[in-house]
């Protein structure tokens, strides 16, 4: 019990102060770098609830598709980090006063909680006893949940062709490889050899 | 889970496969079998709208997938309206794209995949699959809104939709999570025994329910949602502005109903006064501000807006025969923005589209026959009878006044009265006005039909209201059984 108490504060620890760094940090790569720590951290914390299946799939698309991409994007993107910070003393009233507001109304709505014994009942679907999390998820996803699974999935190819409409380019004058054309060529049409008087040139 | 189970979800599982199968079509004939590809999909959506009609029960609702999809009369009438109003959109697309240069075979393709999202968003019984369905029509039309992306116009259209459209879904979601954490379900029909009226003091339910409207207004373009509509209608290309003023239109409104009725059916007092304040806020908003305008396009945003907060006059009422008006508002306003939006396709001038209300001069004397179509229209969007317009008006505000919403009732025939001034304005201009120069020669044989077609529904319909009014009669009945 110590050691997993001790590995729940470490990892939150880590995860808040990495969470600040993603903030503070000057350097925008160095952010998306933290980033991937507080990932690493919450999947950390999700091991320890026994959740491994969300823990992986943290790891592998938020880690390892989504902060790639926004590294990608900061690398790729020319902003000027420092100056659009700028206005960040100018703003601080008004936000500081939208973030108390939403605090207190989290108090509020936290404190007015009340859990009725018959809510129970009605948690969408209870854990079974004896199936892993990954196994469990596999179960319900594709039998209750196979309409909005596959819905999803629809999503996603409309995501796919949306992009392709609106970016693909077929460009004239492209050079593309032809194999067969390259392996038809023969010595007698691309060679020439042509006598050169000494002193003339071609 | 057998074939039984999910048959009547056939609709919507053909319209999924014919998405992929024509898209692979497109694919390896490539970027010329545009045109074959279009004409596939109007008769795929044609053939999944017989389906629909032969997979719904005659009475009662079927529920599958975990109670999460639902089959009624009430989805059947709404999702063959949406199919008829997205095949009749992509027809007139067709010879458009072609002649701007912009044919290609995704574009059907997109247009499936939305009306896909509108059914599955009519079906909706549980807030995730709402939100999914919304999502899919949603994500489609951002890119059919940008479809000519290299325009500036076009691509702002897309861009602002996207935005201002993920904002609303953000709305949609929070209120959805919040419902979810204090009724404990996202099932409608729980939702439906859970939420009675003594909930109705219960702030975090209200509050959920309030932020669900907002989402749903933007998508309908109601007021105070409605800064997006008329730079979009504007800037997209104009047949998916009439895709846009018609199917997704009539799919969220009929969403809308489905879910203030279904789950929410025993908090109607808590949103009859939300939409009471919507509805009258669109229709001031849909007269006064068209006024002003002078792009043909943007004007009919602005109807568009009005003709929304009639619409939700029906929903105010909260009777059987509030809902039963809205369904026919709708029907009726679908055939006239279509008939409307295939008169302003055939604004071409030198092989140029345009679309400000001043090149609509003389028209009577250039094309008398796309004059007196668009008379129709303009008529018919007033609400002067005989046309189908005013029958349309004439059922919500009934219902408006036998639910006792005397003030609702009077702001309506109000603000239809200052609306109908830009729409005869417009009746002036064509048939008083001196005439500028003819219009190229009409582009398409399918726009004529359109039109025509279009016209005879409105100017007919009061001979022989029957079908539909006892048609959407049933549908409602299967909303609330």
């Amino acid at each position: 019990m110590v050691l997993q108490a001790l590995a729940f504060y470490v990892f939150a620890a880590v995860a808040v102060a990495a969470g600040i760094m993603v903030v503070t940090a000057r350097n925008p790569v160095h952010s998306v770098l933290f980033l991937i720590l507080a990932f690493f951290n919450a999947a950390g914390l999700f091991v320890l609830m026994g959740a491994e299946f969300l823990a992986m799939i943290l790891i592998i698309v938020y880690v390892g598709a989504v902060a790639v991409l926004f590294l990608f994007v900061v690398m790729m993107l020319d902003i000027d980090f420092v100056e659009l910070r700028q206005g960040f003393v100018k703003y601080l009233p008004v936000g500081g006063l939208i973030g108390i507001v939403l605090l207190v109304e989290l108090f509020v709505v936290v404190g007015g909680w009340v859990s009725l014994p018959a809510t129970k009942s009605a948690i969408a679907e209870p854990v079974r006893e004896g199936v892993s999390n990954t196994a469990a998820l596999g179960r319900l996803l594709y039998t209750k949940y196979v309409y909005l699974f596959q819905a999803a999935g629809l999503i996603l190819f409309v995501a796919m062709i949306g992009a392709i409409v609106l970016t693909l380019r077929h460009r004239e004058g492209v050079k593309r490889q032809k194999i067969a054309q390259q392996l038809k060529r023969t010595r007698a049409e691309s060679v020439q050899l042509v006598k050169v008087k000494p002193g003339e040139g071609v | 889970m057998n074939w039984v189970q999910i048959q009547p979800a056939l609709p919507e599982i053909v319209l999924a496969c014919a998405a992929m199968a024509l898209l692979m079509l497109g694919v390896f004939r490539g970027e010329r079998s545009a045109r074959l590809v279009s004409w596939l999909g109007v008769i795929v959506l044609a053939a999944v709208a017989i389906l629909v009609a032969s997979v719904t029960p005659t009475s009662g609702r079927l529920l599958l997938f975990a109670d999460m999809f639902a089959v009624s009369l009430y989805g059947a009438f709404v999702k063959i309206l949406v199919l008829g109003a997205s095949a009749l959109g992509l027809v007139m697309a067709i010879g458009y794209n072609q002649r701007e240069g912009i044919a290609r075979f995704e574009f059907p393709v997109l247009i499936i995949t939305a009306t896909l999202g509108m059914m599955m968003m009519i079906s909706a019984n549980d807030l995730i699959a709402l939100y999914v369905g919304l999502e899919l029509q949603s994500l489609s039309l951002y890119v059919v809104a940008s479809f000519r992306r290299d325009s500036i116009k076009s691509t702002e259209a897309g861009l602002k939709y996207f935005v201002l459209g993920a904002l609303a879904s953000g709305m949609l979601l929070y209120g959805a999570s919040l419902v979810y954490g204090f009724a404990g379900s996202t099932n409608f029909a729980q939702l439906a025994s859970v939420l009675t009226a003594k909930d109705a003091g219960n702030a975090g339910v209200i509050v959920g329910l309030v932020f669900l409207m907002v989402g749903l207004a933007f998508k309908i373009s109601a007021f105070p949602f409605h800064m997006w509509t008329p730079d979009v209608y504007e800037g997209a290309p104009t047949p998916v502005t009439a895709f846009f003023s018609a199917a997704p239109k009539l799919a969220a409104m009929g969403l809308f109903v489905s879910v203030l009725v279904g789950p929410f059916g025993k908090l109607v007092g808590q949103w009859q006064q939300v939409l009471v304040l919507i509805s009258i806020g669109s229709m001031a908003l849909g007269a006064f501000a068209a006024i002003s305008q002078s792009n043909i396009k943007r004007l009919l945003a602005y109807s568009s807006i009005g003709h929304v907060g009639y619409a939700l006059i029906g929903l105010a009422a909260g009777t059987e025969a509030g809902y039963r008006g809205v369904l026919i508002y709708m029907a009726i306003y679908v055939a006239m923005t279509l008939g409307a939006f295939a008169v302003v396709l055939c604004m071409r001038r030198g092989g140029q589209m345009v679309e400000t209300i001043p090149d609509l001069a003389g028209l009577s004397k250039t094309r008398p026959g796309m004059a007196l179509v668009l008379l129709i229209m303009m008529f018919s969007m007033a609400g002067i009878p005989p046309f189908a317009g005013f029958w349309g008006k004439l059922y919500v505000f009934m219902a408006a006044i036998d639910a006792k919403l005397y003030t609702l009732a009077i702001l309506g025939v109000l603000t239809s009265v200052v609306a109908a001034y830009y729409y005869i304005r417009i009746v002036k201009i064509m048939y008083f006005d001196e005439p500028a120069d003819a219009f190229d020669r009409m582009p398409d044989r399918e726009l004529g039909l359109i039109q025509a077609a279009a016209a005879a529904f409105t100017l007919l319909f009061f001979l022989f209201p029957g079908p539909l009014v006892r048609a959407a009669e049933q549908a409602v009945k299967s909303l609330a059984g």
